[in-house]
């Protein structure tokens, strides 16, 4: 591969840090490419209706285009085989890939939490179950019980509505005293307790705060819920239930990345601890969208060399980490989950190892060697956070490849280094 | 936008818009239990990002394919697990 000037710049994730990353660093005059496993950019907050993204997305994303980045969607990184190296897999099998600077913008998943029950198909994630409408599930007429934690249930509850969708239910488990104080605060954020209100106005009325799922029931399929505010349990072909964020962190873990509680350890400049490698968004800290979008840019200025550039942005990143913390104080999880699930209960859902199985043995490392817990294909990526809540948990080793592949990808383990400089 | 993709899901003709995902599309289909678990239970989608690996389906004889992270496309033969 010959020389690349300027600078060659690989992003992976093209959620809202990575679109601003890329935005930033094509500022810089860098060549820049973005990596991401979706059929279309955007990631999760904003994923596309049926392919068609909000305008103002797509007008990014089109313009990002337009000055020659390169968008490899369908992509997933598999391996960090070499210093300034990736193995990607795409629609074309593995290539490899060579960056000069890296920008991990790989944002969050949710984290579930084990109930009895919760392993019944149709009960999904809060932000799961939106993802699926946007990708043309028909919830009209469904009746559905949201719950968990956090201001996404309200923006999912009006979305389902808005859906057609009966919200019957929405159980957040933080206090009402909390939400009361964290609402008091919003006054410093007048453009977040603008997106508030009208959420509340669409779907405020099916809000029991203190609530939380205790049970799912059916024999094959989701039938009801029982929530511990309600005697009588309450029926729903659909239960959206998560627990807030868990950061995708592996990549950086793979890569050798420092953590700090879980999270991607970063400098001012958002650069983490090796070399040439930055990260924004999610898995420096769970945040939300506006710290994400600051993050991004800031990453993108720094991994180019234009630091001058993101000093300018560094109090808009302190004003949104300080409501990141009202949000982390606000959702604080409630010891009570801990006791939801029985011996029996599933915590391992790609092996089925129960409760029982897991916590015969110390740590999640004990527990995998003896009982294939988190061996499975999410590769403990489920069990594993719902285990650091229930149990303490340590984070477990990553290896490559980062997600499951056949056999015959990783024989041809040493694809040729792909050019991908227009 | 305009354009209906057929697929076909258990040997059945499904007709769905372009963008839609298989997991929605089987879901729309009726279909709840996408795979058997080891234990030999039905699963359906969960996180609906491609984390969990819950979704998985047969898709034009590729078995273990996360069916949320998929479009559907002109002719696509889907098999369910259960």
């Amino acid at each position: 591969m010959s020389d690349l000037t300027p600078k060659q710049i690989w992003i992976v994730g093209a959620g809202p840090a990575g679109i601003a990353a890329a935005e930033a660093a094509l500022e810089s005059g860098a060549t820049v490419g973005v990596i991401d496993e979706n059929p279309a950019p955007g990631g999760q907050i904003y994923r596309a209706l049926l392919g068609v993204m909000k305008p103002e997305i797509q007008s990014r994303v089109d313009a990002l285009h337009a000055k020659g980045v390169l968008f490899l969607n369908q992509t997933t990184v598999i391996d960090a085989p070499a210093v300034g190296e990736l193995t990607v897999k795409g629609p074309n099998g593995p290539e490899r890939l060579r960056y000069e600077s890296l920008i991990l913008a790989t944002g969050a998943r949710e984290l579930f939490l084990p109930f009895p029950g919760w392993t019944l198909p149709n009960v999904m994630g809060v932000g799961g179950l939106q993802a699926l409408v946007k990708s043309g599930l028909d919830v009209s007429g469904k009746r559905i019980v949201v719950s968990g934690t956090g201001p996404l249930l309200l923006a999912v509850g009006a979305y389902l509505k808005q859906k057609g969708a009966k919200v019957v239910r929405i159980a957040e488990q933080a206090p009402a005293q909390r939400i009361r104080e964290f609402t008091q605060r919003l006054v410093g954020y007048p453009y977040k307790l603008g997106q508030g209100i009208p959420l509340m106005l669409s779907i405020g009325a099916t809000v029991r705060t203190s609530a939380w799922v205790e049970r799912a029931n059916g024999s094959h399929v989701l039938e009801s819920v029982k929530i511990n505010s309600h005697q009588e349990p309450i029926r729903c072909d659909y239960l959206a239930c998560a627990y807030g964020f868990e950061p995708n962190v592996e990549l950086a873990t793979l890569l050798g990345c420092e953590l700090h509680r879980g999270f991607v350890e970063v400098d001012e400049t958002l650069r983490t601890s090796v070399p040439y490698v930055w990260c924004a968004g999610e898995p420096t800290g769970i945040g939300g969208i506006d710290l994400s979008e600051i993050e991004g840019k800031i990453a993108g200025y720094c991994a180019t060399g234009n630091e001058k550039a993101a000093q300018r942005l560094m109090p808009t990143r302190a004003r949104w980490m300080r409501f990141a913390a009202m949000l982390e104080v606000t959702y604080a999880l409630r010891d009570e989950l801990k006791t939801l699930p029985n011996p029996e209960t599933i915590l391992c859902r790609c092996e089925d190892v129960s409760i029982e199985q897991a916590t015969e043995w110390n740590g999640s490392r004990a527990a995998k060697l003896h009982s294939r817990c988190g061996m499975g294909p999410c590769q403990g990526r489920i069990c594993g956070a719902a285990g650091r809540f229930l149990y303490g948990w340590e984070h477990g080793t990553v290896r490559a490849p980062l997600v499951p592949v056949p056999l015959s990808d990783l024989t041809e383990r040493d694809p040729e280094l792909t050019n991908h400089t227009n | 936008m305009t354009e209906l993709i057929h697929i076909l899901i258990n040997g059945h003709a499904v007709t769905v818009k372009p963008g839609t995902s298989i997991a929605a599309a089987v879901l729309n289909a009726g279909t709840t239990a996408f795979r058997k678990s080891v234990s030999h239970v039905p699963r359906g989608p969960v996180c609906g990002m491609g984390v969990c690996f819950e979704c998985r389906v047969k898709i034009d004889g590729i078995e273990h394919q996360r069916s949320c992270m998929v479009l559907c496309s002109e002719g696509m033969v889907i098999e369910t697990d259960v």
